[in-house]
């Protein structure tokens, strides 16, 4: 995201600032996929807000960070595939040919269950549109304090008679609905938040997490299941008098499996077993790790989501109706938007003598405008925070709207590449309760300081030219 | 979209958005407050707005219902490792078209010739119901 769309800076051409070829990424990174103004409607993935990755054009999804996930389908892979070559011909012949059936279907529903538990849609809510996120903000008995980020909000509701407090998310701009939670890992808020799963690579949610509790059931049983074939394999083996390392010796694969299988048994057997008690409970890992509902807080706490019944508690976990995915990934962008910030990044700016530079003691204060079409930038507001500037820094600006900003720059340089350095790289700046990316570059070239403005949604870069 | 509804959007500006929240009184199924917005006051009747929440309440209430057909879907969902999603259509999503038919006969019948617009929720990622009304311009009562 960061170095990469700095190389791509022409300074004599003036930009369309920041936009990354696709060289090396052919799948949108979460917004990275926008090309030069294009008719065509782009999909709503490819303008995704949140880090995570899509595939087969919005059909597959996961995190952006894959974790182990490659490391888990390996292990896999690996012993299952050395169970049915070393194992089941001997345990067939001496046994029964149940064996490599039963392991089959295991593996085969574990595989699948992986699979579904990583490219599907935990259940990520939208972001709040910025009708909707005004309209929240105005219900809120705003004090007006002007240091970035206002206190936590927080709206109290009755649930079964229990008052649970619903928490505001900054960067969701609206209130989380009950046992949702944002994770920080993914920048989204998912619903019925369990936990961020790096073995699978995806976020555990509402709509997900069935297929995560039938994956690690069945991968306990199948663990559990290669376990006793192996050993019996190297038991018979071993007969006679032969001993164990005979056995070893003319079936080296049984070693690698049951070294394996030996230490991830008790572990997924663990889990498995915890997750069982969660399900019987209705509760969440995220909760039952926070004790909401411990009673630590009180007397009288209890979960209120609980039928108080074990039977139905399972049922509504995992034999719910399959709830949707609320994200629409394949459906197309409105003309408009993309017609706009299409129009935004490429126009050649002009420079407004309206365009005023404050370089005072030492702070940088941008005095910049914004185009009327782009809803999102109603950036303003003169926050006073003020660090040393670069010494060969000053700033002017060019676009239609006045606004004016002050944010912290530091003066690092962080990349030198013939054409430019780049400073301050990709500070996160809340301004208005709504965050941005700010970031110089400085062309050595031309001499001349370039800063670059995004909301954190990537809907359009604003470019102001510094000389 | 109906003609009528395109052409509405075209010719009047919208004056201002009313956004109905989420109740969770029940817990975290999907209901919306019956709470009639000031804001409407003057444009539509107390009693039809409440009929038409209640309404999407009943509609989203047996979406996520936990009876005995979903029961078995589930199980069998199960045994199939899960992979009946990828061909079936799956109970809340035939449940979301019918409430797509509801709102839309609904706008046409009552909210339109008001000059307003039920949004469907589930583009808002059932948070909202939000209601546009539009500039009493371009329209004959």
């Amino acid at each position: 995201m960061k170095s990469r769309e700095y190389q791509q800076i022409d300074p004599q051409a003036l930009p369309t600032p920041v936009r990354t070829p696709p060289h090396d990424h052919p799948q949108a990174d979460g917004g990275d996929g926008r090309k030069e103004p294009r008719r065509t409607p782009r999909r709503k993935w490819e303008v995704f807000p949140g880090k995570n990755r899509f595939f087969c054009d919005g059909r597959i999804m996961m995190a952006r960070q894959s974790g182990v996930f490659p490391l888990t389908l390996g292990l896999i892979l690996v012993t299952s595939g050395l169970f049915f070559i070393f194992d089941c011909p001997f345990l067939v012949k001496h046994l029964t040919g149940c064996i490599p059936a039963i392991g089959g279907v295991l593996f085969v529903f574990v595989l699948v269950t992986l699979l579904q538990t990583s490219f599907t849609d935990p259940g990520i809510l939208p972001r709040a549109t910025p009708e909707e996120a005004a309209d929240v903000e105005r219900q809120i008995d705003d004090t007006g304090n002007t240091s970035y980020r206002p206190p936590p909000r927080t709206k109290e509701v009755l649930i079964n008679q229990q008052v649970i407090k619903l928490k505001y998310c900054f960067t969701c701009k609206m209130f989380r609905p009950p046992r949702t939670s944002h994770c920080s890992l993914c920048d989204n808020c998912v619903e019925r938040f369990d936990h961020h799963c790096p073995w699978v690579g995806n976020c555990v949610g509402k709509r997900n997490y069935r297929f995560f509790y039938t994956f690690i059931v069945s991968l306990s049983f199948l663990t559990a299941f290669i376990f006793g074939c192996v050993t019996t394999h190297l038991a018979l083996r071993a007969q006679g008098g032969k001993g164990l390392v005979f056995a070893l010796k003319e079936s080296p694969g049984s070693a690698v499996e049951l070294a394996i299988c030996f230490f991830s048994v008790w572990s997924i057997l663990g889990l498995s077993g915890f997750h069982t008690y969660l399900v019987a409970s209705n509760l969440t890992t995220n909760e039952d790790i926070k004790g909401s509902w411990s009673g630590k807080s009180g007397e009288g706490v209890t979960n209120p989501y609980s039928h108080k019944n074990i039977f139905i508690n399972c049922c509504s976990v995992l034999c719910a109706p399959m709830p949707p995915s609320l994200i629409d990934r394949r459906g197309l962008v409105p003309a408009e938007e993309s017609a706009q910030t299409g129009g935004m990044d490429t126009e050649r700016p002009k420079l407004n003598n309206k365009s005023e530079m404050n370089v005072v003691g030492g702070s940088l204060h941008l005095v910049f405008d914004v185009q009327e079409s782009c809803s999102d930038f109603s950036l303003l507001l003169n926050h006073t925070k003020t660090v040393p500037l670069p010494a060969r820094s000053l700033v002017a600006c060019y676009s239609p709207n006045t606004v004016s900003v002050c944010f912290p720059v530091s003066e690092c340089c962080v990349k030198v590449t013939p054409l430019c350095a780049v400073f301050q790289l990709l500070s996160k700046v809340c301004i208005d309760h709504a965050f941005y990316w700010v970031w110089l570059v400085e062309s050595i070239k031309h001499s001349c300081l370039y800063v670059f403005i995004r909301h954190i949604s990537w809907k359009g870069t604003v470019c102001l030219l510094i000389k | 979209m109906t003609h009528s509804l395109q052409d509405m959007r075209q010719q009047a500006a919208v004056a201002a958005k009313v956004f109905v929240q989420r109740d969770y009184t029940s817990g975290t199924m999907c209901q919306f407050q019956t709470k009639f917005p000031s804001e409407l006051e003057t444009k539509i009747d107390k009693q039809q707005f409440e009929e038409t929440i209640r309404t999407l309440n009943n509609l989203y209430a047996e979406a996520e219902k936990l009876g005995s057909q979903s029961f078995i879907e589930g199980c069998l969902a199960c045994l199939t490792a899960y992979t009946v999603f990828l061909c079936m259509e799956t109970h809340y999503e035939k449940v979301l078209k019918k409430i797509a038919k509801y709102i839309q006969e609904q706008n046409d019948k009552i909210y339109a010739p008001r000059g307003l617009l039920l949004t469907d929720p589930i583009e808002r990622g059932l948070r909202v119901i939000e209601i546009t009304i539009y500039e009493d311009r371009s329209f004959t009562r």
